[in-house]
């Protein structure tokens, strides 16, 4: 059972602390932070105790959402109790940030009083806390900085091919209220992330994917969703079918209220979405990729005249041509003693620069198309280079987004919603894939 | 936090609240409320304005009594008083028409956490039990364990007890789980609520219908159940066996620990319950959240030490990644030392050694640390790693591979020779207090395989002026020492500078002392010196004590999901810094050699005769068998209590024949070494008269160059008992003697 729930700014400002059963006092906050901001990095900070009280924190948006509990309870529970009021804020509040908590902490208190009584869940339903929850949410100017990083992060394609705008799944549920939105809308998200290791030589180590399928809800009243896979989906290793192109996952697990019946011979998913944002289904992919890994990496390494290291890189988009690569970073660690940098890049919207907290090149490439193949010469000045230090270049680690691209393959073929929906509904199918990790060995 | 003007601000909220042109206006009203809850969360005192909250609570707006609800909550306690004022509003509304407002009503009254409410809640919650809403009964349910912790002394209502047994039927799930929740709490003092059988099954058969929350809450309840028989666990089981897979990590963890609690008799079905929620248990290792990643690993950590073998082929799945903070990594570098085998052994190598070179010094350092304990088993491969990684010349790296170094040597004998030879190949000398010490160690224990050591330790003595770390200084006096008795002609002259200056100028007591103490052992002779100074340099012997077997499941299984296995801390010896636990071994053995109390013992023979009654209290007593981590913990912590040689060798019989005439007089038998080594060693352990005996019997030791081939046998006890420790030695020696008898 849960004592206090409390979110803190990354500052320490309270934004809210709310006690549910009397056990400890309101110091713990302070003791909180405290103990948060000491820690030396190492330390596991997801469970601290500070005499009988326990504190399990996660970060979401850049606050700390604590709760503390005096009992040995389950880390788990607690975990994901925590993730799902931060989950809960969002869809309420439109988007998770300190301004969003702050402008609706009177919604956020009537949340938590619904959702937790006496250090007891009770209920994490938007579909029955919308029936309690009052509270109009604030939602702030709809265009911030915030948002226009995320355009161009899913490329929306649709029967009409019309791109939605990015702020459209970044607005509170309840809006329907208020006269601002009221958009009968679906979003159906595939997000997909991959980890890739590749040895240094080209080898593939390893390459998982951890996909989902997520929900994201605006309509007012749930109609039952059907969800058309590929037909040639397959679980597990054994399943192999016919000849083509199967997409296959290792293993795959479906949110409680899925209707499975016409999952094993139609890979159709029904489901009756409540209001807000769900992870339908999930799946993982371990080891085998049925494509090629989107990126690859000729390095070259050699010591020049002097003190100077020359780091040539040869990057190559494997995606298919229509694809597009955006926001390619690629990081490449550098001897401890580097002191400055000069580059020559292939084309003027790309940029590197030497960060020298980090000890590593930051070459960045706002867009990257597939197919294509960009190649960056870094000269670094390293005082005393030996041989040796050839040894501490990479290994390079990349971070991108493939919009409109997964990479197991997975597509939605149809989304129907039935009986048909009076009114205009719109409904969005993104798909994207992030880089989770994306490692290249030299 | 008290903000400047918190006063001016408290008034004007007062004045606002009171003005009867706001109390009109709804939306200004609730404007002000929101306020004053905005200034009680950011740690204003806003009690003064309780009389006008009251007031306001009179509203037919739900969002402004919710706010008021929140503020009354909060400071009831401070102004008991003025609190029951409010108490006729919410007990009006605990009879609104709309059953939202009832709960809302009911809630808040029972949350009221002030002496003397009890009487006023008392009536409301018993209604609210037999309310037709399900809304106000889950809140009635909750209110009837706030109420007993109101007043924790009173006696225990049957009826309310028997009300909520009976409420466990209720069609709603919810009501239902608050129901065990509330008499969890209302008969903690009588072990909690009685999981019987018909509640168990009822339980089992509502489990589908609960959501998440309330799933993992009631297996955990069931946890207290014990099944009849064989047949009433496997239909158990069976019934919870999809709830195995389940995609909630909550869900799935309760369920496996209830399996492992239920199935404990049933080894086999533990572990195919642990290897069905493999799965699941890497795809939460997988998580988009960091903490329910960092929440798996260490469920894996956990299940990793019964089952090393079922992760193996997934090692790749705790591969770190870039962006993952240093927390999630070092645990994941934990988990792929535990997982190397034949055939990842390559590839785990590869992927830890690309950690080595990473920004933060943490990771790195642990990194290299993690190469060590896989260099244990695979030590030429670790080893060439660890020798590449000299060539960096990074303090930070050099410093955590000398460290480890150190360890290796001490753990697998047969890499001495290269660690030596990189020892000297390398030209960066450590500048931390830790990697010094390990450099030092190496000097003074191998300095005759190091050519350069009386140069490097030169080094060392010349800086001596500028060394803080007495630990540094007590290290390098010890090893200077040593290798002076293995190559006296060119270190000399660098001792004498060092004692004299340890002795005269030396601030620190301990280096003072410490430099005394060999001062005058020098005096008794270089023999008399080398036999206490110099022990065996590695202990081939305490890799079977480090070496981890396969616990059973029931070691770890009540820790499982909970929070203490996220903290890590205190449990058990892998969490022991490897470094840490060979220095331990380090003192722990020069404690042995004679510094300790028991150096008067040595070559004594107390054996005086026992009473007979004293004798028998004395008995020696088998006792539960200890774990090998458990041995070695104790081993490291206690002083040796008294050492002497047994006048007796070692009989020639094979191990087994030894361990079966231990055990024939109550003596344990731990770790035997193999029977051609050429130092021989046994770990034995006993109990007598309530305390516990741990004993090393050694031969060949280097020390006792006269005993040749004599056992040594060096005992340490918890808690100290003279007679029994005699009782002991005499049982031990009977033994011993009875058996090179039967042989010879």
């Amino acid at each position: 059972m849960i004592s206090q729930v409390f979110i803190l700014s990354s500052k320490g400002d309270h934004l809210i602390y709310k006690d549910y059963r009397g056990e400890a006092d309101k110091d713990a906050v302070s003791i909180f932070y405290e103990m948060v901001t000491a820690l030396s990095g190492d330390q596991p900070p997801v469970v601290m105790s500070h005499k009988d009280l326990n504190f399990i924190h996660v970060r979401q948006g850049g606050l700390y959402w604590v709760a503390s509990t005096k009992t040995d309870a389950s880390p788990f529970t607690i975990i994901e109790f925590l993730n799902r009021l931060a989950a809960l804020t969002k869809d309420y509040c439109g988007s998770l940030c300190e301004k969003s908590v702050r402008m609706n902490f009177a919604l956020i208190y009537e949340l938590l009083d619904e959702m937790v009584d006496y250090g007891y869940i009770q209920t994490t339903s938007t579909d029955i806390l919308k029936n309690f929850i009052q509270t109009e949410a604030v939602t702030s100017k709809p265009f911030s900085l915030f948002d226009l990083s995320n355009v161009g992060l899913f490329g929306a394609e649709t029967q009409q091919s019309k791109v939605a705008p990015s702020a459209a799944a970044t607005r509170p549920i309840m809006s329907h209220r208020s006269e601002q939105g009221g958009k009968n809308e679906i979003f159906v998200d595939v997000v997909e992330r991959i980890s890739v290791v590749i040895g240094s030589n080209g080898v593939l180590m390893k390459a998982d994917v951890e996909g989902e399928i997520r929900v994201k809800c605006y309509l007012p009243t749930c109609s039952e969703m059907r969800i058309g896979l590929n037909e040639e989906f397959s679980i597990g290793k054994s399943q192999l079918r016919g000849y083509g192109m199967a997409v296959r996952v290792d293993e795959c697990s479906f949110h409680q209220a899925v209707k499975l019946d016409e999952f094993d011979t139609y890979r159709i998913l029904k489901v009756c979405p409540s209001q807000g944002e769900q992870t339908l289904m999930q799946y993982q992919l371990s080891d085998e990729l049925p494509c090629a890994p989107p990126f690859r990496l000729f390095p070259t390494v050699e010591k020049d005249y002097g003190n100077r290291l020359l780091i040539f890189l040869k990057l190559r988009c494997d995606l298919p041509p229509k694809s597009t690569a955006l926001n390619v970073s690629v990081t490449v660690p550098v001897p401890k003693s580097s002191l400055s940098l000069s580059q020559e890049l292939s084309s003027p919207d790309q940029t590197a620069d030497l960060q020298l907290k980090n000890k590593a090149i930051l070459w960045s490439i706002p867009r990257f198309p597939g197919g294509a193949q960009l190649s960056a010469l870094f000269k670094v000045e390293v005082p005393g280079l030996s041989s040796a230090s050839l040894l501490e270049v990479g290994p390079v680690s990349m971070s991108f987004e493939l919009p409109k691209h997964t990479c197991t393959g997975l597509q939605i073929r149809f989304l129907r919603l039935s009986p048909t929906h009076p009114g205009l509904s719109q409904r969005w199918v993104r798909y994207v894939t992030h880089s989770d990790s994306y490692t290249i060995r030299i | 936090m008290p903000y400047f003007g918190s006063e001016e601000t408290v008034k004007d909220l007062k004045r606002a609240l009171s003005n009867p042109n706001v109390q009109a206006d709804r939306l200004r009203y609730r404007n002000y409320i929101t306020r004053v809850i905005r200034s009680m969360t950011q740690g204003l005192d806003v009690s003064s304005l309780f009389m006008e909250m009251v007031k306001a609570s009179a509203t037919v707006d739900i969002v402004q009594k919710k706010l008021v609800y929140l503020y009354m909550v909060t400071y009831a306690g401070h102004k008991p008083d003025l609190a029951l004022l409010a108490i006729n509003t919410l007990r009006k509304d605990c009879a609104d028409p709309n059953p939202m407002v009832r709960g809302l009503a009911l809630r808040n009254m029972c949350n009221l956490r002030m002496p003397g409410i009890t009487e006023y809640i008392q009536q409301p919650i018993l209604s609210g039990l037999r309310d037709k809403a399900s809304y106000v009964r889950r809140v009635a349910v909750l209110g009837c364990a706030k109420m007993h912790s109101l007043q924790p002394n009173t006696e225990i209502d049957p009826s309310v007890v028997n009300e909520l047994y009976a409420l466990l039927r209720d069609p709603d799930p919810v009501v239902m789980v608050n129901c065990l929740r509330a008499l969890e709490e209302i008969l903690r003092d009588e072990g909690g609520v009685v999981i019987n059988k018909p509640i168990a099954h009822h339980l089992l058969n509502r489990l589908k219908d609960l959501d998440s929350w309330a799933q993992s809450e009631v297996l955990r309840l069931l946890l207290r159940y014990c099944p009849r028989s064989d047949d009433e666990l496997f239909d158990i089981l069976s019934l919870l066996d999809g709830f195995l897979s389940s995609a909630h990590a909550p869900v799935m963890a309760a369920t496996l620990r209830l399996f492992l609690h239920l199935a404990a008799a049933h080894p086999a079905v533990q572990a195919d319950a642990l290897s069905r929620a493999r799965g699941p248990l890497l795809a939460v290792c997988g998580s988009a959240s960091r903490e329910l990643r960092f929440a798996g690993l260490s469920h894996v950590q956990q299940v990793l030490r019964s089952q090393p073998a079922q992760y193996c082929s997934h090692y790749k799945r705790f591969f770190c990644s870039y962006s993952e903070p240093g927390y999630i990594r070092l645990r994941k570098m934990e988990i792929l030392v535990e997982l190397v085998n034949d055939e990842n052994v390559v590839l785990i190598l590869e992927e830890l050694k690309s950690y080595c070179t990473d920004v933060s010094t943490d990771l790195a350092q642990a990194a290299i640390a993690a190469i060590g304990r896989i260099g244990r088993t695979y030590t030429e491969k670790c080893l060439d790693i660890l020798t590449g990684l000299l060539a960096l010349k990074q303090e930070h790296i050099t410093s955590a591979v000398v460290q480890t170094f150190r360890d290796l040597v001490w753990f697998c004998p047969q890499s001495t020779g290269p660690v030596c030879k990189a020892v000297e190949g390398c030209d960066e000398t450590p500048q931390d207090d830790e990697g010094k010490q390990a450099l030092l160690w190496l000097l003074g224990a191998h300095g005759e395989l190091i050519s350069s050591a009386p140069y490097l330790l030169e080094g060392f003595i010349d800086g001596l002026k500028v060394e803080i770390s007495s630990a540094v200084k007590m290290e390098l006096l010890t090893s200077t020492l040593k290798l002076f008795l293995s190559r006296p002609a060119e270190t000399q002259d660098m001792l004498g500078r060092l004692l004299h200056y340890c002795i005269e100028d030396e601030a620190d007591m301990n280096v003072r002392d410490r430099a005394g103490l060999y001062y005058r052992l020098l005096q008794s002779g270089p023999d008399r010196t080398r036999q206490i100074l110099l022990g065996p340099n590695s202990d081939p012997s305490m890799t079977v004590l480090t070496g981890r077997p396969e616990e059973p499941v029931s070691v770890w299984a009540s820790s499982f999901n909970t929070l203490g296995s996220l903290c890590g801390t205190g449990a058990g010896p892998e969490n022991l810094p490897a470094e840490d636990s060979a220095h331990q071994v380090h003192a722990a053995e020069e404690a042995e050699l004679g510094f300790g109390p028991a150096e008067q013992n040595l070559n004594t023979e107390p054996e005086e005769p026992l009473s007979d009654a004293a004798a028998a209290e004395l008995d020696l007593t088998a006792g539960p068998p200890i774990s090998h981590e458990a041995f070695e913990r104790l081993w490291l912590d206690l002083q040796v209590v008294h050492q002497q040689v047994l006048e007796v060798r070692r009989p020639p019989e094979p191990p087994e024949t030894l361990q079966a005439a231990f055990l024939l007089v109550k003596i344990q038998t731990l770790a035997f070494s193999r029977a051609d080594a050429a130092l021989w060693k046994a770990y034995v352990y006993s109990r007598a008269g309530g305390t516990l005996l741990l004993a090393e019997l050694l031969q060949g030791a280097p020390e006792e160059p006269e005993s040749e081939g004599m056992l040594l046998v060096s005992i340490k006890q918890q808690p100290e008992n003279q007679s029994a420790v005699r009782n002991f030695i005499s049982v031990l020696k009977r033994v011993l003697q009875t058996l090179s008898s039967n042989t010879s």
